[in-house]
């Protein structure tokens, strides 16, 4: 147990810091999800056939495609792509996209495409009849979609985002390609310098056990909430 | 746009932009993983013969230099992203890695070996003592059939993206079970444990594992160099444009050179050598 | 564009190992799964627990932790080497297979579970009705039903142990997804090996996407 010591002689702050990384990450990867998932929702709900397509294409691909494929695609390709976007845009200099970024954005894009079917299948359950009486009561379409529809919907999607949540979390461990300090990647470090990687991946397993375990309990306490008054 | 959706926009971009305004300050990638060459001690600090190479290159080229670590199977790309400007991570200088990317002179010889565990039935090879696959001939012919034969059907391990895994995939010695891993310590990890007949590395590297672990590791075969295994280690660098950046790079070059060949003439290459491999390596 | 012809050929060998080892690991998973599902709706604690906590393990830790611990881990453990276990774990290919089994095993027992569960309780109260045994009840009523229940998410979970595979390449296996990455990393050209590879797990899921499809057109005429 001397090897989980905090300080210099054991690993404990290390893997505590590299905890912390994990749930930055994921948070990170969440936020950066949701923002894609608002836009291909609205794609795959919209009147119009080709941006459903666009909409599916991304969700199939995403979710079709293994991880580590898509973490590969943004490592080895990533610089290359924002920099040739910003040639565009006649910035010819140092562009520097640190490891953290390029972990977020490719679990990101994986984790929206997951999100994007939550809210999806969220608005599309929403009763019809919520948005007839809304528009019969004459509230403003901005109004009575923030008051009235997202409410909803994120008390519907509230279980599966805890899903998606539970999968982007899983999924941070295999970005260690990048070089991120996440609880992965400092299991391997600690395991290849003290030659007991049976210790070291077990602790990992129970580190993410505790993440997942503290993940339930806030989304129960979560959902308790939304459902107040129903 | 919403006030939301701006302010995330200002955020993530500010995040990618990092402008460097320290021109003269060089960053140098390494492995950390990989010694004596480069390595790690307790404290996480990285040495190894060329962490004190690259700092007394910086000191001839009046640089100011920072080393950072990097995965190997991302360094290249990691240079080419200027996560750093030079990579000197035992990279050897290869036609097909000249294709991405520019190297400076040779500054040491990395001469490959096999390695097994002691008892293994690959001991005792009749083969030279040593081969060079770029002057090709009849011993290296002889050499390479006698090499087929005893690992025919066998399991050899080797960093992955590496001249030895290149070697083993080239079919110079036929068809055998190659089995690549991330690090060269996950090599030896699996050829101490018997999953591997035989490794392929660096020969100073299985003599450095065999010291630090105490396990019977033991050398077979001939060394070698030349063909897949390329010209020597060099100092890795983008290769120059027309850019800014650009023509930093070539004068980046220009100014490794220079010190190669200062470190040479003043026989720091060769100190330095005898000090991490037991001999003079330097070219 | 000349990239993603010469590199089609390498892809696709290395997809028959990708297939075989979605196909082993799924099937022996459905053994596990099924197994752990009984347990879990078993009267008795102590198997309960069991499965319990052996679905919250294997489902609340990464794969990539699970193949790790019994590739790398117990690999390094003395007595381990030197038991009969060594003829499984000493494989890449045999630990991967493992790995895959358990965690594959965890996700269908939890599919499976909720299945029988929701078998409606006024067929199981006929069958006993009609005086069929436990065991008939079970295969020739209780199975059926809970094979088109748990169809759609089985689906899922073939397609998620598909892309599960990929993580053999960690542990130096040359599969689809490996050998992807080894062509990216020499030639650099990351987006063009991406569409390749991408295309064919893709085409992948969309077979197993309709074969799910056809079961459950085929199990609804026994309703």
């Amino acid at each position: 147990m001397g090897l989980l010591a905090y300080g210099d002689t054991g690993w404990g702050d290390e893997l505590f810091f590299a905890t912390l990384m994990t749930i930055a990450v994921a948070a990170a990867a969440m936020f950066i999800g949701f923002f894609l998932a608002a836009i291909f929702a609205t794609l795959k709900l919209s009147k119009f056939k080709v941006l459903n397509l666009i909409g599916s294409f991304y969700t199939t691909v995403f979710r079709g495609v293994p991880e580590l494929l898509v973490i590969y695609l943004f490592f080895f390709g990533g610089s290359g792509a924002v920099m040739y976007v910003a040639k565009i845009f006649g910035y010819d200099g140092y562009i520097e996209i640190n490891a953290f970024i390029t972990g977020a954005v490719s679990i990101g894009v994986i984790s929206g495409a997951y999100s994007t079917e939550v809210f999806r299948g969220a608005i599309q359950s929403i009763n019809k009849g919520q948005f007839e009486a809304s528009h019969v009561l004459g509230f403003k379409k901005k109004i009575y979609y923030y008051k009235i529809i997202i409410p909803q919907m994120l008390r519907l999607a509230l279980p599966n985002i805890s899903n998606v949540w539970q999968i982007t979390l899983k999924d941070t461990s295999l970005i260690s390609v990048t070089g991120l300090v996440e609880i992965m990647r400092m299991s391997y470090i600690a395991a290849g310098s003290t030659r007991d990687p049976l210790f070291f991946y077990s602790f990992a397993a129970v580190l993410y056990l505790f993440l997942t375990f503290l993940s339930m309990q806030l989304f129960n306490k979560l959902e308790k909430h939304y459902s107040k008054g129903y | 746009m919403s006030m939301f959706k701006k302010t995330i926009l200002t955020i993530f971009a500010s995040l990618l932009l990092t402008t460097n305004v320290l021109a003269d300050k060089v960053k140098i990638g390494t492995e950390g993983a990989y010694p004596p060459w480069n390595a790690k001690d307790e404290s996480g600090k990285l040495i190894g013969f060329e962490v004190e190479l690259a700092n007394w290159l910086c000191i001839y080229m009046e640089h100011d230099c920072t080393i950072v670590e990097q995965d190997w199977d991302g360094m290249i790309p990691a240079l080419l992203m200027r996560k750093f400007d030079a990579i000197m991570a035992g990279m050897s200088i290869t036609a097909e890695r000249q294709k991405t990317i520019t190297f400076s002179q040779g500054y040491a010889d990395e001469v490959a070996q096999l390695a097994v565990m002691k008892g293994s039935d690959l001991e005792g090879m009749d083969t030279p003592s040593g081969i060079n696959l770029s002057l090709g001939g009849s011993d290296v012919k002889s050499a390479l059939a006698t090499l087929t034969g005893a690992l025919a059907g066998k399991s050899v391990c080797v960093q992955t993206a590496t001249i030895h895994q290149n070697f083993l995939d080239s079919g110079d010695v036929g068809k055998i079970n190659v089995r690549t891993y991330k690090t060269q310590d996950e090599v030896n990890l699996d050829l101490a444990a018997g999953r591997c007949d035989a490794a392929l590395a660096a020969a100073v590297s299985f003599t450095d594992y065999a010291e630090k672990s105490g396990k019977p590791v033991v050398l077979v075969g001939p060394t070698f160099s030349g063909g897949a295994f390329g010209s020597g280690v060099g100092v890795g660098i983008r290769q120059a444009s027309d850019s800014a950046i650009g023509t930093r790079d070539a004068q980046l070059l220009k100014d490794f050179n220079k010190a190669i060949d200062t470190a040479r003439a003043n026989g720091k290459i060769s100190e330095l050598a005898i000090k991490w491999f037991g001999f003079d390596a330097s070219m | 564009m000349d990239l993603m012809i010469e590199s089609l050929p390498k892809l696709l060998n290395a997809t028959k190992l990708t297939i075989e080892l979605t196909l082993l690991s799924l099937f022996f998973g459905i053994f596990v799964g099924v197994f752990f599902a009984i347990l879990r709706t078993s009267k008795n604690k102590f198997f309960y627990y069991i499965a319990y906590y052996y679905s919250y393990i294997f489902r609340g830790t990464p794969l990539l932790v699970q193949i790790f611990i019994i590739y790398f881990g117990l690999g390094q453990v003395e007595w381990i080497r030197e038991s009969f276990l060594w003829i499984v774990l000493k494989e890449p290919y045999s630990c991967a297979i493992l790995a895959f089994t358990l965690n594959t095993g965890a996700y269908s027992s939890e599919i499976f579970r909720s299945a029988f569960e929701t078998i409606n309780k006024g067929v199981l109260e006929a069958a006993e009705g009609l005086g069929l045994n436990k065991l008939h009840t079970f295969f020739k009523i209780k199975l059926p039903i809970a094979i088109k229940q748990s169809l759609p998410a089985y689906g899922n979970e073939m397609i998620l142990m598909l892309k599960g595979t990929s993580l053999a390449s960690t542990v130096t296996l040359l599969d689809l997804t490996g050998v992807a990455k080894y062509i990216i990393s020499t030639t650099f050209r990351p987006v063009e090996v991406f569409i390749v590879a991408g295309s064919i797990y893709l085409i992948m899921t969309f077979i197993i996407h309709n074969f799910i499809k056809y079961l459950e057109k085929k199990f609804s005429y026994q309703q």
